[in-house]
C-alpha cells in the first residue's frame, strides 16, 4: 500500500486544499479545451444548419433567423433560449424564396426532429430533411433513406393539410405516398409537419411582405449557439 | 398534458432505460436475483432519479447557462452530495424507510442511469415538470425491468439448466428477449 | 525482470482479466454504442484516452492525495478527461459524436475506469499503472470492436460501412437494435464459459494422467 503514511490522519485543511487544487486544475483544463474547440464546434454547427436549410429550399443561397415577437416576424442575430425560430431563405440577389421551419414530435421509437422548406406564396412544402431520429433501421429509417419518400416533399400542398396515403395512390397535390412497411413513421413525419404548419401559419406575414434580408452577410449563421 | 404523458410512457416503456438505452446494467445484472431486493432497489432508484431531476433543473437554469462546459463535473458532484445528504436525513427521520432503501442509496449514486437521466433530460431541453415526469417514468421503467428479470431468475433457480449457461450469459440472453418484448411498445403514440 | 512485469500487466488486461468478457465491467457503453464497428472504435478510443490519462495522473500523485478524499479526486480527474474527450470529438468528428451522443459523458460512470484507479493506479508506480491502464483499455477496445463487428456484419451486412455480401443479403435488423446487443454479448460470454470449461477439463485430465503414471 502506497497511500500516505500518516499517524493521526491529515488535517482537514489539507483535505480541503487537495480538493480545491484538483478542482482548480481541472476547471482550468476544461476551460482551456472549451475555448480552443469552441470556434470549430460553432462553425460546424452553423455549416450543418446552412446545408440543411439550403437543401430544403432549392435555389436559396442566403439565410437569416426569424422569430415571432409582439405580433410580427422579426429578424434576429441571436434568438433567446427556448424561443421558436424559423429561417428565411433568400436567393442570390436577396429576394425572399421561402421559410425553412424546424419541427419535432413523437415518432415510432423516439422524437423525430426535422426541417422543412415552405413557400408561403404557393402554400407548398418544397423540401424535407430529417435532422434527428431513432426509427427502426431498415424500416422506419426509410423516412430519410428512401429517396422517393423524401422526394415526395418537393412539391406538396398544405391545403387543407398533408395526408399520407397508401403507396401508389397519390392523386391530390396534398397527398404523399407513405412508405410500405413504415406507415407509422411516414404518418408521424406528415403529422409533425401539419402540426408545425398549424402553429406557424397564423404568425407568418402575408405573402410578399416577408422580412427583407439584412445586409450583413453572416446573419442567421450564429443562430445555433 | 399530452406531452407529459408521452414523456412518461416513452421513458417507462418505449425507451426503457435498461432495455433500450442499456443504462443501469450493473445493478440490473448484479442485484436482480430476488424479487424483494429488486423492488426495493427500484424504489430507491426512482427516488434518487427524482432528486437528480430537480438538481439537474436547478443547475441548468441557474448555473450552467453561464458555464456549459462545467456540466459533467457539476452533475456528478452535486448529485452525489445531495443524495448523501438525503441519506443522512432519512436515517435520522425514518429508520424504517432507511432500512427499506437507505443501504442502496450510495450504490445508486454511481449508477450510470442517474447521470444518464440528467444528461438526457438536459439534451432534450426538458423544463421542471417535464424533468420530474421523465424521472418518474425512467425510475418506474427501471423497477419494472429489474422486477421482471428477478422474477424470471427466481423461476430459473428451480429448473435444470446446464452449468455452462448459468450466470451472466443466461441473464443477458433473458434480457435480450425482454428487450425484444419491449420493442412491441414502439409506436404507441404515433399510430394514433 | 522489470520489463517482464510491465508486459505482464499489459497482457493480462487483454485476455486473462479482460474487463468485459471476464470481469463483466463497463457494460453500459459496451452494449449501447456497439451497433456498428466505427462507433465501437470511437468509444474504445475515448475510453482508452480517459483511462490511460487518469491512471497516469492518479499514479503520479498517489502519495500526495490524502486517502480520505481519494475517490472525489479520482472522479474529478476522470470527469476532466471525459470533458476533454467530449469536446475534442465534437470538434473533430461531429458525425461520430452525434451517433454516440450522451454516451460520451457517461464514460465517467464506467465502473472499469474508477475501478482501475482504486485497485491499481493508486498503489503502483506510474510506469506499471500506465501499462495496466493500456492493457485494460485495449482489452475493452477489443471487446467493443468484436461486439460491434459481429453486430454490424449480421445486422447490416457490412463492416466499417463497407458492404460485404452484396445485394442479396437480408440483414438481421434485430442485431443492431437493443436486443441484439444483449443476445450477442450473451453468446460471446457463453463461448468464454465454454472455453474455460474445456480448459479446466483438460487440466483435470492432465492431472489425472500424471497421477496414474506415478
Amino acid at each position: 500500500m502506497n497511500t500516505p503514511k500518516d499517524t493521526g490522519g491529515p488535517s482537514s485543511l489539507r483535505l480541503v486544499l487537495t480538493l480545491a487544487v484538483a478542482g482548480l486544475v481541472s476547471g482550468m483544463a476544461i476551460i482551456g479545451i472549451y475555448e480552443s474547440t469552441l470556434p470549430t464546434i460553432t462553425a460546424n454547427k452553423a455549416r450543418e444548419l446552412r446545408e440543411a436549410v439550403f437543401k430544403v429550399l432549392p435555389g436559396v443561397s442566403q439565410m437569416q433567423a426569424l422569430v415571432y415577437r409582439d405580433g410580427e416576424l422579426v429578424v434576429v442575430e441571436k434568438p433567446d433560449k427556448d424561443e421558436p425560430v424559423i429561417y428565411g431563405g433568400y436567393d442570390e440577389p436577396g429576394n425572399f424564396v421561402g421559410y425553412a421551419m424546424p419541427a419535432a414530435g413523437p415518432g415510432f421509437q423516439d422524437t423525430i426532429a426535422l426541417l422543412y422548406g415552405y413557400k408561403p406564396g404557393e402554400k407548398f412544402v418544397v423540401g424535407m430533411e430529417i435532422l434527428e431520429s431513432r426509427e427502426t433501421p431498415g424500416l422506419g429509417d426509410k423516412i430519410y433513406k428512401d429517396a422517393s419518400f423524401v422526394g415526395g416533399f418537393s412539391a406538396l400542398s398544405v391545403e387543407p393539410e398533408i395526408v399520407a396515403v397508401k403507396k401508389g395512390t397519390k392523386s391530390q397535390p396534398n397527398e404523399i405516398d407513405a412508405i410500405t412497411g413504415a406507415t407509422i413513421s411516414s404518418k408521424a413525419v406528415v403529422r409533425i409537419i401539419n402540426e408545425a404548419h398549424a402553429a406557424w401559419s397564423a404568425q407568418l406575414p402575408a405573402p410578399g411582405t416577408e422580412p427583407q434580408l439584412r445586409a450583413t452577410e453572416s446573419t442567421g449563421t450564429e443562430a445555433t449557439q | 398534458m399530452d406531452n407529459l404523458l408521452w414523456i412518461f410512457i416513452s421513458a417507462l416503456l418505449v425507451n426503457n432505460f435498461v432495455l433500450t438505452y442499456f443504462l443501469g446494467l450493473c445493478p440490473f445484472l448484479g442485484v436482480s436475483n430476488s424479487l424483494e431486493t429488486s423492488a426495493r432497489l427500484g424504489l430507491a432508484t426512482t427516488f434518487v432519479m427524482l432528486v437528480t431531476a430537480i438538481c439537474a433543473w436547478i443547475l441548468n437554469t441557474y448555473v450552467l447557462v453561464y458555464a456549459p462546459y462545467l456540466r459533467l463535473i457539476c452533475f456528478i458532484v452535486v448529485i452525489a452530495s445531495t443524495v448523501q445528504f438525503i441519506e443522512m436525513l432519512i436515517k435520522k427521520l425514518s429508520p424504517a424507510l432507511f432500512r427499506a432503501m437507505g443501504i442502496f442509496l450510495p450504490l445508486i449514486t454511481t449508477n450510470c442511469a442517474i447521470l444518464g437521466l440528467a444528461i438526457f433530460a438536459t439534451n432534450r431541453g426538458y423544463g421542471f415538470w417535464e424533468g420530474i415526469v421523465y424521472a418518474l417514468g425512467a425510475g418506474i421503467g427501471f423497477t419494472l425491468a429489474l422486477v421482471l428479470l428477478a422474477g424470471l431468475r427466481e423461476e430459473s433457480e428451480l429448473s435444470n439448466i446446464p452449468q455452462l449457461i448459468k450466470g451472466t450469459a443466461m441473464n443477458l440472453i433473458i434480457a435480450g428477449i425482454l428487450s425484444m418484448a419491449f420493442m412491441g411498445f414502439a409506436g404507441l403514440f404515433s399510430s394514433a | 525482470m522489470k520489463k517482464n512485469q510491465s508486459q505482464e500487466e499489459f497482457i493480462k488486461g487483454i485476455w486473462r482479466d479482460n474487463p468485459v468478457f471476464v470481469q463483466v465491467l463497463g457494460m453500459c457503453p459496451m452494449l449501447a454504442v456497439t451497433n456498428s464497428a466505427i462507433n465501437a472504435v470511437a468509444m474504445g478510443m475515448a475510453t482508452f484516452f480517459v483511462l490511460v490519462g487518469s491512471s497516469f495522473l492518479v499514479s503520479t500523485f498517489r502519495n500526495v492525495i490524502p486517502k480520505q478524499v481519494r475517490i472525489s479526486c479520482f472522479i474529478i480527474i476522470i470527469a476532466t478527461f471525459v470533458t476533454i474527450a467530449d469536446y475534442t470529438l465534437l470538434a473533430l468528428v461531429p458525425g461520430v459524436h452525434k451517433e454516440l451522443g450522451a454516451f460520451i459523458p457517461l464514460i465517467v460512470a464506467n465502473c472499469l475506469i474508477l475501478g482501475r484507479q482504486e485497485a491499481f493506479a493508486s498503489r503502483y508506480p506510474t510506469k506499471l499503472a500506465v501499462m495496466d491502464a493500456m492493457g485494460m483499455a485495449s482489452g475493452f477496445l477489443l471487446a467493443l470492436l468484436s461486439l460491434g463487428a459481429v453486430r454490424e456484419i449480421l445486422g447490416d451486412g457490412a463492416l466499417f460501412g463497407v458492404n460485404l455480401f452484396g445485394e442479396n443479403f437480408e440483414p438481421w435488423v434485430i442485431m443492431i437494435l437493443p436486443p441484439g446487443g444483449f443476445l450477442t454479448l450473451g453468446v460471446i460470454l457463453l463461448f468464454f464459459n465454454w472455453f474455460k470449461y474445456k480448459k479446466d477439463e483438460f487440466l483435470e485430465d492432465v492431472a489425472a494422467a500424471e497421477r496414474s503414471e506415478s
